[in-house]
C-alpha cells in the first residue's frame, strides 16, 4: 500500500518565482489498479516521479507500506518494490533489449525467461532480444520493451507514466490487453498515469489531478462517467 | 611462461592455453613459441624485427593468434609484422599486446602491422590492448596498422584498449580496392592522466568499395583523448565515420572527422558526438535497482562492449 501525506513539491521557475507544481496532496492507493488522470500540466507525471525518488518532496511524507520512504533514494525504492515506466523510454547505445531485461530482473535469467516478457507485450522476442536500446526502435517498441522491464522486476508497485503517449492506434489495442493481462495477474498494485477512457476503464480506481492537487478520488464506476461528461474537469481528451 | 605473462595472454588474446592452430608468441622481446598449419606459415624477418604471415589461397575457417606479452620493465621495441592473405581466404587474426610494468622505467612497444587481403579474401582482425604493474614506468603502445583491400576483400578490425595504457598513438591508414570493404570497430578507454590518439585515413579508390569506421570511447579522470579520421572517397563509394565518446570527471576529448568527396558518386557521411552520460540514463538504470556508481558502470560497459 502507498500512502501520500500532506505532499507537496514546488519548483523556482525561469523568471526566479516559486511555483507550486503538488499542493498538499493526500492519496491513499490500496487498489490493485489506479488510475492517475488530469488535464495536461496538472502535476500528473510530477506525482509519479515523487512516488519513484526522481523528485524530492518539499514537505510531506510517502510511506510504503507502512514504512516512511521519503528519504529513500531511487536505488533504495527500487529495492524496496518500486517500479517506474518513464513516459519516454530512455536509449542507450550499447545496452540491449536482453540486458536491460535482466537488469530488471536482478539476476541472471534465461534467454527464454527474457523473451516470455517481451512475447507478453506484443514483440516476437528473437527479432529484438539483441537489438540495442538506440534510435533504430520505434517509440511502440520502445514502449513495449519498458513495460517488459516493469514486468520482469515483478515488483509490489509498478507506476506507470502515460504508457499510451507515443503509441500509434493499432499499438494502443495491443497495449491495452497487456494492461487487462496485468490486471488480472499481477500481484502488486499498479498506478497508470493515463488520458485513454479504455485504460481508465480497466482501473479499480481513479483518481484526477489537476492543478497541483486532487480533485476526485474514487471507484471508477463513480469517476469516470462524470470525467466522459467533462463535469468537475476543464479537458475533452479522454477520448480516443 | 610464468603466471603474469600468462595473466597478460588472456586479457590480450583471451588464451587460457596455447592456442590452436597457427600463432607466434613474442615474449620480453624475443620467441615464447610458435606454430604453423599447412596453409599459414610464419616466418621471422632477417632485417628487422617482427615476422611475415603468409596465408595460402582459399584458406577458410583458420584463425592466427599474434600475442605480444612484455613483462620487464625498461623494454623497448618495434616490431613490422605483414600479413598476406591469399584469395578466397577466410581467417581470423588475433593480434594484441599486454605489458606488465612493475618498475620505475618505461616500457614500450610499437609496431607496423601491414595487411595485403587479397582478391575476394575475407579477414576478421582482432587487436587488443592492455596494461597493468603496480610499477611507475609507464606503459606505452603505439600501433600502426598499415590495410591494402584488393578487389571484393573484405576486413573487419576490431581494436580494443581498455585498460592500462598510459600513452598510445593509433594509427591506421587503408587502400580499399574495387568492390571491397572495411569496417574498423574501436572501443578505447583513458583514465588516470592518460592520453590517446586515434587516426584513421581511408582511400576508397576502387568502384563500389565502401567503408564504416565507427569509434566508441570513454575518457575518465584527467585523461586526454584526440580522434582524427578522413574517409577519402575517390571513386563511386559510399563512406561512413563515427565518433562517439562519453566523456567523465576531468577528462577531455577533441574529434575531428574529416570526409573528402572527390568522385561524383562518392556518398559519404560523418558523425561525432561527445558528452557526459545523460541523466536520465542513470536515473532509469536506478529505478530497477542498481546505486549510481553501478547504473554508470553497466552503460560504460555496454558503450564500450
Amino acid at each position: 500500500m502507498l500512502e501520500l501525506k500532506n505532499v507537496s513539491f514546488k519548483v523556482i521557475d525561469e523568471e526566479g518565482n516559486e511555483k507550486e507544481i503538488l499542493k498538499n496532496v493526500n492519496l491513499k492507493i490500496e487498489d490493485r489498479f489506479v488510475a492517475i488522470t488530469g488535464p495536461n500540466g496538472g502535476g500528473k507525471s510530477t506525482l509519479a516521479k515523487i512516488i519513484a525518488g526522481i523528485y524530492p518532496v518539499t514537505s510531506g511524507q510517502i510511506f510504503l507500506d507502512g514504512e516512511d520512504i521519503t528519504n529513500k533514494s531511487i536505488t533504495e525504492r527500487a529495492k524496496m518494490g518500486i517500479s517506474f515506466a518513464f513516459q519516454q523510454p530512455v536509449r542507450f547505445k550499447g545496452l540491449t533489449v536482453r540486458d536491460l531485461i535482466t537488469l530488471a530482473a536482478g539476476k541472471k535469467i534465461s534467454v527464454a525467461e527474457a523473451c516470455t516478457y517481451l512475447s507478453e507485450v506484443g514483440l516476437c522476442a528473437r527479432d529484438y532480444i539483441d537489438r540495442e536500446i538506440n534510435a533504430s526502435l520505434s517509440g511502440g517498441e520502445l514502449k513495449r520493451i519498458e513495460i517488459a522491464m516493469i514486468m520482469a522486476r515483478g515488483t509490489k508497485l509498478s507506476v506507470f507514466d502515460e504508457p499510451e503517449a507515443g503509441i500509434d492506434l493499432w499499438s494502443f489495442n495491443n497495449l491495452i490487453r497487456v494492461f487487462e493481462k496485468m490486471h488480472e495477474k499481477i500481484n502488486g498494485n499498479i498506478i497508470i498515469i493515463s488520458h485513454q477512457e479504455r485504460i481508465l476503464d480497466i482501473a479499480d480506481k481513479i483518481v484526477v489531478v489537476s492543478n497541483g492537487e486532487v480533485t476526485n478520488y474514487g471507484n471508477k464506476e463513480d469517476i469516470l462517467p462524470s470525467l466522459l461528461r467533462n463535469e468537475n474537469t476543464k479537458f475533452g481528451c479522454v477520448k480516443l | 611462461m610464468d603466471a603474469i605473462q600468462k595473466g597478460l595472454l588472456e586479457k590480450v588474446a583471451g588464451l587460457h592455453e596455447i592456442p590452436e592452430g597457427a600463432y607466434n608468441i613474442r615474449a620480453n622481446g624475443g620467441l615464447g613459441g610458435r606454430n604453423t598449419t599447412a596453409n599459414i606459415d610464419i616466418v621471422s624477418k632477417e632485417d628487422k624485427p617482427g615476422i611475415d604471415i603468409i596465408i595460402k589461397p582459399n584458406t577458410k575457417n583458420e584463425s592466427v593468434h599474434i600475442p605480444v606479452i612484455i613483462s620487464e620493465s625498461g623494454l623497448n621495441e618495434m616490431v613490422y609484422n605483414d600479413f598476406y592473405i591469399g584469395e578466397n581466404a577466410d581467417v581470423t587474426i588475433v593480434a594484441g599486446c599486454g605489458i606488465h610494468n612493475s618498475g620505475d622505467e618505461n616500457s614500450s612497444h610499437d609496431g607496423i602491422h601491414t595487411f595485403h587481403v587479397g582478391k575476394n579474401a575475407k579477414i576478421k582482425y582482432v587487436e587488443r590492448h592492455y596494461g597493468e604493474g603496480e610499477g611507475t614506468g609507464a606503459r606505452i603502445m603505439n600501433p600502426e596498422t598499415v590495410v591494402v583491400i584488393d578487389d571484393g576483400g573484405y576486413m573487419e578490425m576490431e581494436t580494443t584498449q581498455i585498460k592500462g595504457i598510459e600513452s598510445t598513438v593509433r594509427k591506421t591508414t587503408a587502400t580499399i580496392g574495387n568492390d571491397a570493404k572495411l569496417v574498423i570497430r574501436e572501443s578505447l578507454m583513458t583514465h588516470g592522466k592518460q592520453f590517446a590518439k586515434t587516426d584513421f585515413t581511408v582511400d576508397l579508390n576502387g568502384e563500389n568499395s565502401s567503408a564504416n569506421v565507427i569509434s566508441r570511447s570513454v575518457a575518465k579522470d584527467e585523461s586526454y583523448q584526440e580522434f582524427y579520421s578522413n574517409i577519402r572517397g575517390n571513386n563511386k563509394c559510399v563512406g561512413h565515420t563515427e565518433c562517439d565518446a562519453i566523456l567523465m570527471d576531468k577528462a577531455r576529448v577533441v574529434a575531428i572527422p574529416e570526409i573528402s568527396a572527390n568522385h561524383i558518386d562518392a556518398s559519404l557521411i560523418h558523425e561525432a558526438a561527445i558528452g557526459k552520460i545523460a541523466g536520465e540514463q542513470l536515473i532509469k538504470l536506478m529505478t530497477l535497482g542498481l546505486s549510481e556508481e553501478e547504473a554508470e558502470e553497466q552503460i560504460v560497459n555496454g558503450f564500450l562492449k
